[in-house]
């Protein structure tokens, strides 16, 4: 089965300890200038909404390197950069229209989600369950119920 | 490591910045932020010095757990001597500046002198700049935040800074990072604003690591699973700190009208339930809660006011949602000025964050000059013809916006309630210690919260010990003084740490020695820490003796002392603090002056 992470931004309070653990699982440091998942809040902080990579199945990013870095994992569907390919030219980080592909200035490579193998640790670690690794297939299915219970409007019996 | 093991040197007064190695020797006596602060501001002025002149030092400090994912991790706090107490100052605050600082690799940031003309300080990892900051100079904290995000292009950047409180020199004005957290008490923004210092903007890249990042992951895991599973979390979570107003009331020890009374009738205006609740024009005051870096419990209220209010209907600009009523906040903006609206408070609320005030001090001060104008002390003359009775709601918005921008009566009030007290004749209206105003908790009612009161180093203060639960078992003041003793050391060790008391609820001493020592070298065990705690504690107490407090300072006011509390379960009390004081001084070593005897201080390593 494939899994996809999702991101429920009404539970995510911007604790950021997702930033930590994807920084720490990556870079062994505790940095989330290093994070491959940001979050972000809007109006004093009425809103924080959480975002990273999608792993689009045509990815841009992958068609675009020219030195073919970006693989895609067959385990987990995840675009994956290769560091000792990838020479550093940016055209990913142009390429992905989410700008969810990174440059990281130290190592001289791109930085992106790779769903950490598949146990993403930004999931794991959410006090809140705003972030959740579930089937790909089913990333509606909550907000498919919701909905759906929502014409339960007859009077019980 | 934990430590960046770097701080930065700033003198404003040569504009130099410079890195230097943190002193490891003393990091390990006194673990980081308030505690290590506290060493650092010791050893580098006269205790004696003027808040207010350039040999003032504040410091801005981190602790070692401050930016890793132990939970609430975002601590930081600023310790200077204190404009409002001229005693030591501790003020610590939470939001994602902390954190970003340790990011840009510093412990720390001491700051000496005072600079020529307005500026701010620009640091981004090694990059260190003073920059002249005319053009911020007068703007809000809000304004500011946005200006220097834009100005140097880094929307990652977080921003500390002084408002117009800070410039204008209201004794209690603080330092607001993350547009709604504070370093709030004491004054230590008006000690900023006295060096012409206008904020501090930090983006880091280099990260924290760990002394044993596998234990550490391990311990950390255990422990923030332990606070997301606690009964207090959720209620946090849920109703914010503000929960605490309901059990304030149904004690008896919610200070209201100026401490004249115990019981406010409006509480049910202003609660946690009443936050949540959609009013006639289909307005919810509460959005939703929000945590401080690194936090599980997600305490922080975001809330908004009805557009339709007095306060705002023809001032849209603050239609916005931004930090909403926390319990302090409700307690010195309702009961202790008798005020009930609930939109007002959320207005007066946004106005201490906007210009940078300490809430608690303020709506203290106001309630004594409520008092003062209702004995006819004072009338619509002095001010600006403000009916200032209590429960005017009008009246509480009125002047939060006037003593935030230092206007007309507001100066008045920005001299804190023990000054204006003076001012007016009427010294035994200030309802505080060491010049700084109580917070929400009557000492008739709680008489360790009223020895911890009198004892904290910082003035009046209910962060700086833990009675609460000794407190609710026993009426009386048998028995308190060790369990607050105790209680202030614990607390002193938690704040050098880098993380927020409100974990203590379920992490003890043992939780903390294991996170120090999986993230730190060397061993950390209960024992130092809590060592350390007290030695901390007895520190800031030789800085205060060598400022030329003493024993007389450790009161509490006379109607705390001589009137009897007129409802609750302890109607009919006073506090006991004649009885607990003598006692206190023995559990700490020290003389019946409040002298740290030499075989303390020697045990202490002092």
């Amino acid at each position: 089965m494939q899994k996809s992470l999702l991101i429920t931004p009404d539970l995510c309070t911007s604790c950021l300890q997702c930033e930590m653990a994807c920084s720490f699982e990556h870079e062994g440091v505790f940095n989330p200038a290093k994070s491959r998942i940001k979050v972000f809040e809007f109006e004093h902080g009425r809103r924080a909404v959480p975002y990273t990579c999608t792993q689009c199945a045509e990815a841009w990013c992958m068609n675009a390197c020219p030195v073919e870095a970006i693989t895609k994992s067959a385990a987990t569907g995840a675009m994956e950069v290769n560091d000792s390919v990838c020479v550093g030219c940016k055209v990913c980080t142009i390429a992905c229209p989410f700008g969810t592909v990174n440059y990281n200035k130290d190592s001289g490579k791109v930085l992106k989600c790779d769903l950490c193998g598949g146990d993403p640790k930004c999931a794991e670690v959410c006090p809140t369950n705003a972030i959740t690794y579930v089937d790909a297939s089913w990333t509606g299915y909550d907000r498919m119920r919701q909905w759906a219970a929502s014409t339960d409007n007859q009077p019980g019996a | 490591m934990g430590w960046q093991k770097q701080i930065l040197r700033v003198d404003l007064t040569k504009g130099t910045a410079e890195a230097e190695p943190l002193n490891m020797e003393w990091a390990n006596a006194y673990i980081g932020e308030r505690g290590l602060a506290s060493k650092y501001l010791m050893e580098n002025m006269d205790p004696k010095t003027d808040p207010l002149a350039p040999e003032n030092v504040l410091i801005f400090a981190t602790g070692p757990l401050t930016g890793t994912i132990a939970s609430t991790s975002g601590r930081y706090a600023v310790v200077t001597k204190g404009a409002l107490t001229n005693a030591i100052a501790c003020s610590n605050s939470g939001g994602k500046f902390g954190a970003e600082l340790k990011f840009a690799g510093y412990d720390m940031i001491v700051i000496h002198g005072k600079a020529a003309e307005p500026c701010y300080l620009r640091i981004e990892d090694d990059v260190v700049e003073i920059v002249p900051a005319g053009d911020l100079w007068g703007k809000t904290v809000w304004e500011t935040e946005a200006a220097l995000k834009s100005k140097h292009q880094n929307p990652l950047m977080k921003v500390a800074s002084i408002g117009l409180a800070g410039e204008t020199g209201v004794k209690y004005a603080c330092v607001v990072n993350d547009l709604h957290r504070a370093a709030g008490r004491s004054g230590v923004g008006t000690v900023m604003g006295s060096k012409n210092l206008k904020a501090i903007a930090v983006h880091g890249t280099k990260g924290v690591t760990v002394d044993d990042p596998d234990t550490f992951m391990k311990v950390v895991k255990e422990s923030n699973a332990a606070l997301a599973a606690s009964e207090g979390t959720e209620g946090l979570a849920a109703d914010g700190t503000n929960a605490m107003i309901d059990m304030m009331q149904e004690w008896g020890g919610l200070p209201t009208r100026n401490f004249q009374e115990v019981q406010f009738d409006g509480v049910g205006n202003i609660n946690a339930a009443a936050m949540k609740r959609t009013n006639a024009n289909g307005h919810t005051n509460l959005i939703t809660n929000k945590a401080c870096f690194g936090c599980t419990i997600a305490c922080g209220r975001i809330a908004h006011i009805d557009e339709n209010h007095f306060t705002i209907v023809n001032r849209p600009k603050y239609k916005h949602a931004s930090g909403g009523l926390e319990y302090e906040t409700a307690y010195a903006l309702g009961p202790v000025v008798g005020c009930n609206d609930i939109d007002a408070l959320t207005f007066a609320g946004y106005m201490t964050n906007e210009h940078g005030m300490d809430p608690i001090s303020f709506g203290v001060t106001l309630a004594a000059a409520m008092e003062l104008f209702e004995m006819g002390v004072i009338t619509t003359e002095d001010t600006d013809g403000v009916e200032l009775n209590f429960g005017n709601n009008e009246a509480l918005a009125v002047m939060a916006e006037k003593t935030g921008k230092g206007e007309g009566f507001g100066k008045v009030l920005g001299l804190g309630s023990k000054r204006m007290c003076e001012k007016y004749g009427h010294p035994e209206l200030f309802m505080g210690v060491k010049g700084q105003e109580f917070a929400g908790y009557d000492s008739r009612a709680l008489q360790g919260m009223g020895l911890g009161y009198a004892t904290s180093n910082r003035g009046a203060c209910h962060l700086k010990h833990d009675a609460f639960g000794v407190d609710m078992e026993d009426i009386s003041g048998n028995g308190k003084a060790q369990p607050v003793k105790d209680s202030q050391d614990f607390v002193s060790m938690v704040d050098s740490t880098g993380t927020c008391l409100f974990t203590t609820g379920v992490w003890g001493a043992g939780d903390f020695a294991s996170m120090l020592d999986a993230a730190c070298e060397g061993d950390w065990t209960e024992e130092r820490l809590l060592e350390s705690g007290e030695r901390t504690w007895t520190l800031e107490r030789q800085f205060n003796l060598a400022a030329g407090l003493t024993a007389a300072d450790d009161s509490l006011p006379k109607r705390l002392l001589e009137d009897p509390t007129p409802s609750g379960s302890a109607k009919g009390k006073v506090s006991e603090l004649g009885k607990m004081m003598p006692e206190y001084y023995e559990a700490r070593g020290w003389t019946t002056d409040g002298v740290p005897s030499n075989e303390t201080l020697s045990r202490l390593k002092l």
